[in-house]
């Protein structure tokens, strides 16, 4: 795993979530800025699992590759899902979903760290 | 930045669907806990079955019964919300009856669950999530000639 890319994947996607948790706080809709944004977090975290699965050819292989690649999935298709059923919630409730997916995903990437760190011998 | 028109949800109708609104949130928390409940389930009993089989058949059916209540809020309307009620309902006494015998009776789980330690793995999100889910339920009973 990248350690600078996974820490600045993660402050983005927690400073992120403070601002879609305000918006959502303050009762407004997802404008196109707020789903941009959480565009932008996807191919940032998107460029993070390719880097991750370029990183499984080589020889440091997780030793739990299955559970690996599970969670590498789950966490490329995050913001894409998020950002779709946002824009079905044209109401606070929208940016609320934006702010979760933005919570969870720095968990999604330090248990990928977690797994990765552990690899085979 | 330029503002959409302000929606505000206070003059959301009173039989607005189930999956609208704060439902829509739930579906994806509960999407999110379907597919890991389901995933960690699926590989604890497919590489260690033998360790701890009731905790894993635990977690197999914490699994199926987030898909349940995913499903249930995400088709909506008086079927999507009876499934929805009966998989919260079982959802709520699983995660308090394992929450209660992982701390009284660890021997039995040696091994982590969704709802071990009244999901203090997931930051105690199982715990409240039924009672949210069951709050949303009940706020879209139907009512009789209202």
């Amino acid at each position: 795993m990248n350690g600078p890319l996974s820490v600045a994947t993660i402050v983005v996607a927690l400073v992120l979530a403070a601002w879609l948790l305000l918006r959502a706080a303050l009762n407004r809709a997802p404008s196109r800025f707020d789903l941009l944004a959480t565009a932008v977090l996807g191919v940032l975290v998107a460029v993070l699992v390719l880097v991750a699965v370029a990183g499984l050819v080589g020889d440091h292989r997780p030793s739990d590759t299955p559970t690996f690649a599970g969670y590498l999935i789950t966490t490329i298709a995050f913001a894409p899902v998020a950002i779709y059923l946002a824009r079905m919630e044209p109401t606070r409730w929208g940016n609320l979903i934006l702010g979760v997916a933005c919570l969870v995903l720095p968990v999604l990437v330090l248990r990928l760290q977690q797994i990765a760190s552990v690899t085979v011998a | 930045m330029p503002d959409q028109p302000p929606a505000t949800t206070r003059t959301r109708p009173a039989d607005a669907a189930l999956n609208t609104g704060l439902g829509r949130l739930l579906l994806f928390v509960y999407g999110i806990f379907a597919l890991s409940a389901s995933a960690r389930a699926l590989v604890q009993i497919a590489t260690h079955f033998t360790e701890a089989p009731l905790a894993y058949l635990l977690s197999g059916v914490a699994g199926l019964v987030y898909i349940a209540a995913t499903v249930g809020l995400a088709i909506g309307g008086e079927r999507g919300r009876r499934i929805a009620l009966v998989s919260c309902s079982i959802e709520l006494l699983g995660v308090l009856i394992v929450g209660t015998l992982s701390i009284a009776d660890a021997v039995a789980f040696p091994d982590d669950t969704v709802w071990s330690r009244f999901g203090s793995g997931y930051g105690y999100v199982p715990l409240v999530l039924p009672f949210v889910g069951l709050w949303w339920i009940w706020r879209h009973r139907p009512r009789a000639a209202a």
